[in-house]
């Protein structure tokens, strides 16, 4: 029976609601190194003659530099090279291209815009005496202003950051709009019922395990740099260092190895990785360069900071007619948000959620402040975080204003499955969804009814017990190419897949991963397309001297976009095979019918050829078809339809102490639906992690900043992340329903659990407090935030 | 000191970090470092026994004692049942956190070989992992407990929820139209 997608397109699986494709839940290809301590991290590199790199940082938030002294830092007897920002500005270095067309300062020239900002470096023999001479470099800064809340950061009379942009005379970053404001307005007017409420999303950091790191190795004579980082998109990188350091593109080798988590946080170029290179230019050495865990969290891009106005406008029996936002967004003191180029806001536009709205229109401002540049993902999905938190909440806030079920409010206003192809108010097209059988899985799997029933009981009793929903739908895999850019390059990705003589196979990707498990799952794509074991398939990623160019791996584009050349490198090749196959078999093209692995003549299954056959006669000494060259193996170049849109139906249950606020997670409950599923194992592995990610978020995590602007969330002892203690024993089940333009059906997973579960979190505590009156509390909801919002008083974070 | 059964001798400057010995000196780069305050527990290695932060200990105070690293777990060529469990629970995704979340591990079931889901939270609460969100990290330790009581029926047992197939009663379609 063929599975059939809500939008009624058909898709080629059969049974594919019922079983995985390409082999299921294998173990890891990956892990076996893991386990050993054998991973090769960027910081276990030692390369002979290996210097090392530290940078001083300012410990002002603004301030002018008067002076930099290095006298005593050069005179340190480890001390190979110090190096200023006067320095680089002589070669034309001092300044670099952010992914977001904005410039950041390598090492600071004029001014420090931020605490933690790059002033100098030092290479020395050792990293502790690179750290060493740091504290004998004479910095002498004349203090200004800092802009900080960033509500005040356009008034007339704030300081301005960014004086280095010709004719910048304020701290305005970009205004954006979508939707239609006119049908907006006039849809609130229409309705019965509109709650308005003002949602802080605070500043969190993707704080990966592993920090951001370079080894750069620049060997002069042959003019070759190589380039081992902590990337996720190394080809990317790759043409940036060649369009800043103008060194030629075929004499740069930028190589990912392991990496120990991303999150977004290893997208940006961050100006440690071109001092490195610098370094290595200058001494004639390798030069490493790894940041320890404060200068991750002050420098590197955060995520999130927009403090948003969200409105919503519903008929009197809660049937929602409009969304309306107002969004001011904290983009730090540089632009670095990642994110294609014409969508300033990233994919924020989708925050019409999973719901059939006459309306909808968001405006936002985006400023410049004195804090960290960034705003990249933090499995975000470019902005999908705040989106669906913003609309979640407000869906939530209707409930509670209607007194209606948040689970059966969402339920009558859901995208219908006939509705797909689905245009939404704000432009964009959702593939394919089928909402209520998610919600109703959930429902079950939390056992819903129950858990009202209880918390009624426990409510008479006087103890705090709440339930919140979330539902959202996520946009992933970017490209197309034509609407999706990274400073002007296309977000397509390439793939290349040799079959050996042997039958075993090299399957190349330009995407990379960060422990997503793409060593075993793009080799169960292949699996299932060419019948070869996934044992047998060998992964090369993360090398852009062994793998074809493509954008990388952020917003889940992995298995929707590379997935989707893996898929279709192998249909290729099988479409040669078939050829040779003719010939082998003596009989016509068109008699030949594929079963996973071998062509057989049609009516006569003994007749047949395996794909290893085919291989050895692809490299072999006999004849080949006429047209047909030797060898088997081909490459394309997937340029996406349109993005994939996952969905998902989240529950939360949570109590709350009443003698001191805290808030434990007792369950959760979380239904995705990503398409055809490839590797179970690891896609709940992808979900989980975005869960914890969730708690950490909505309880825990945020980056906070003095009035001064310093930052007071430098460490893992102020940034807290949960541990085992802070989380459940998670609960997942799934529904399936295909992309109908991806070649096998699947959509991405990666960032689906970190969008979904903040709103169910917050959703839990809110409903939690609802007897205390309150209709929204603000993350993080710590022990001591909650007690304020238990007293009536549930302040902003910032 | 002896790391792993090797005795080992270097001059050393006073205040190097045993996580830095290990790593820039001895080259066991499987023990990790990613934080500067004793939080992450990426660094943890075995001191006489005893799960320590080798970022928290000086290398010149391991002198005289013992060390075990992660590159120590598998012996005569046979991966430990915990290296093994978290293979087959899908324990680890980056892999950073993973060596000292296995040496907690094996210290925790060479001290109680059955130990509670509760038990193992609270015996690898002192360390982060970013990726798996830990439910799968409690049962690798689970299933290595088994796998060394020789309670272990199936493949993925005690790995509740995420048998070997998908778990039926979750499995619906996508069809509605």
């Amino acid at each position: 029976m063929t599975t059939v997608a809500g939008n009624g397109h058909r898709t080629a699986f059969v049974d594919n609601d019922q079983k995985p494709c390409g082999h299921g839940r294998m173990l890891r290809k990956e892990d076996p190194r893991f386990v050993r301590g054998k991973g090769r991290y960027v910081d276990d590199l030692q390369l002979p003659g290996m210097l090392h790199l530290a940078v001083l940082r300012s410990p002002l938030a603004h301030a002018r530099i008067v002076s930099v002294d290095t006298t005593l830092a050069e005179a340190h007897p480890k001390v190979r090279l110090v190096v200023t920002g006067a320095m680089l500005a002589e070669k034309g270095l001092a300044w670099m291209p952010t992914l977001s067309n904005d410039v950041q300062a390598v090492l600071a020239t004029d001014k420090v815009r931020f605490q933690g900002q790059e002033v100098a470096f030092v290479v020395a023999e050792d990293r502790y005496a690179a750290r060493d001479a740091l504290e004998l470099i004479d910095v002498e800064y004349e203090a200004l202003d800092p802009v900080i809340d960033v509500r005040t950061a356009l008034s007339p009379d704030a300081p301005v950051i960014r004086d280095d942009l010709e004719g910048k005379a304020d701290n305005h970053c970009f205004d954006w709009e979508t939707g239609d404001a006119a049908e907006t307005d006039a849809a609130f007017a229409r309705a019965d019922v509109v709650v308005s409420e003002d949602i802080v999303y605070p500043r969190v950091h993707p704080a990966p395990m592993e920090t951001c790191g370079a080894v750069a190795d620049y060997d002069a004579v042959d003019g070759k740099l190589t380039l081992w980082s902590t990337t996720q998109a190394p080809h990317a990188h790759r043409t940036l260092y060649a369009i800043v350091a103008g060194l030629p593109e075929h004499k740069i080798r930028v190589v990912s190895p392991d990496i120990g988590g991303g999150f977004g946080n290893k997208v940006p170029i961050y100006p440690g990785y071109v001092c490195a290179i610098v370094g290595s230019l200058l001494t004639g050495k390798p030069v490493k360069w790894m940041e320890d865990r404060a200068e991750n969290l002050i420098s590197t891009g955060f995520a999130r900071d927009y403090v948003m106005r969200g409105e919503i406008a519903a008929t009197r029996d809660g049937k929602i007619l409009a969304v309306r936002t107002n969004v001011l967004a904290d983009h730090g003191a540089f632009n670095g948000t990642a994110a294609p180029v014409k969508y300033p806001a990233g994919f924020f536009g989708v925050f019409t959620g999973s719901y059939d709205l006459q309306a909808a229109y968001c405006k936002m401002t985006a400023v410049y402040t004195n804090k960290a540049p960034g705003g990249v993902a933090y499995a975000c999905s470019f902005r999908i975080t705040e989106a669906v938190y913003l609309v979640e909440r407000i869906v939530d806030c209707l409930a509670y204003q209607l007194g209606t079920d948040p689970v059966e409010l969402r339920m009558k206003n859901f995208i219908r499955p006939e509705q797909f192809p689905y245009r939404t108010k704000t432009g964009w097209v959702y593939d394919s969804g089928d909402y209520a059988p998610t919600m109703e899985l959930a429902k079950r799997l939390a056992g819903y009814d129950a858990l009202r029933a209880e918390q009624a009981e426990k409510r008479a009793r006087g103890e705090i017990m709440g339930i919140g929903v979330s539902f959202f739908t996520e946009a992933v895999g970017a490209g197309p190419r034509k609407d999706m850019d990274i400073l002007g390059l296309g977000m397509a990705d390439g793939c290349e897949l040799r079959v050996h003589p042997t039958g075993k196979a090299v399957v190349r990707l330009s995407v990379q991963t960060q422990g997503q498990g793409h060593e075993t799952t793009f080799a169960q794509i292949v699996a299932e397309e060419l019948g070869i074991p996934p044992q047998d398939i060998e992964v090369v990623h993360g090398d852009t001297d062994q793998t074809p160019f493509g954008l990388g791996t952020y917003g889940s584009r992995s298995t929707p976009v590379s997935g989707a050349a893996a898929a279709l490198v192998a249909r290729k090749v099988r479409d040669k095979a078939r050829l040779i196959a003719s010939s082998m078999l003596e009989v016509s093209v068109a008699d030949l019918e594929w079963e996973k692995g071998s062509f057989h003549v049609a009516g006569d299954p003994k007749a047949s050829v395996t794909i290893q056959d085919i291989a050895m006669r692809a490299h072999g000494a006999g004849d080949l078809p006429e047209g047909v060259e030797g060898g088997l193996e081909a490459q394309i170049c997937y340029n996406p339809e349109n993005l994939t849109y996952p969905h998902g139906a989240y529950i939360c249950v949570v109590d709350i102490d009443p003698g001191t606020a805290k808030v434990t997670v007792r369950r959760f409950v979380a239904v995705d639906d990503c398409g055809t599923r490839i590797n179970p194992m690891i896609i709940e592995g992808q979900v989980h992690g975005g869960l914890t990610d969730g708690v950490g978020m909505a309880l825990m995590e945020m980056i906070a900043f003095d009035e001064d602007g310093n930052c007071l969330s430098g460490s893992l002892m102020d940034y807290l992340i949960p541990t085992a203690l802070e989380v459940p024993d998670w609960e997942t089940g799934f529904t399936v329903t295909p992309s109908p333009h991806h070649p096998i059906g699947a959509k991405g997973v990666g960032e689906s659990a970190t969008v979904g579960s903040p709103p169910a979190i917050v959703n839990a505590v809110v409903d939690a407090l609802k007897p205390f009156g309150i209709r929204h509390a603000d993350m993080p909801l710590t022990p001591s935030r909650v007690w304020e919002a238990m007293q009536g008083r549930p302040a902003p974070p910032i | 000191m002896s790391v792993n059964g090797e005795e080992i001798t270097r001059d050393i400057e006073g205040r190097l970090l045993l996580v830095h010995f290990l790593r820039d000196h001895l080259r066991l780069t499987g023990t990790h470092w990613g934080c500067d305050t004793s939080n992450c527990g990426t660094c943890v290695v075995w001191l006489d026994g005893e799960p320590v932060k080798s970022c928290t200990v000086l290398a010149a105070m391991a002198d005289g004692h013992e060390v075990r690293t992660v590159e120590g777990l598998e012996q005569n060529g046979e991966l430990d049942p915990v290296q093994r469990g978290f293979m087959e629970c899908h324990g680890l995704q980056c892999g950073f956190c993973t060596p000292g979340m296995m040496m907690t591990a094996r210290a925790l079931l060479d001290r109680e070989p059955d130990p509670s889901e509760e038990e193992i939270r609270e015996a690898i609460s002192g360390q982060i992992c970013r990726c798996t969100g830990y439910s799968s990290i409690v049962r690798s330790i689970r299933w290595a407990a088994a796998e060394e009581a020789g309670t272990r029926t199936t493949a993925t047992d005690p790995a509740l929820g995420t048998g070997a197939t998908e778990p039926a009663a979750a499995a619906t379609s996508g069809s509605a139209s």
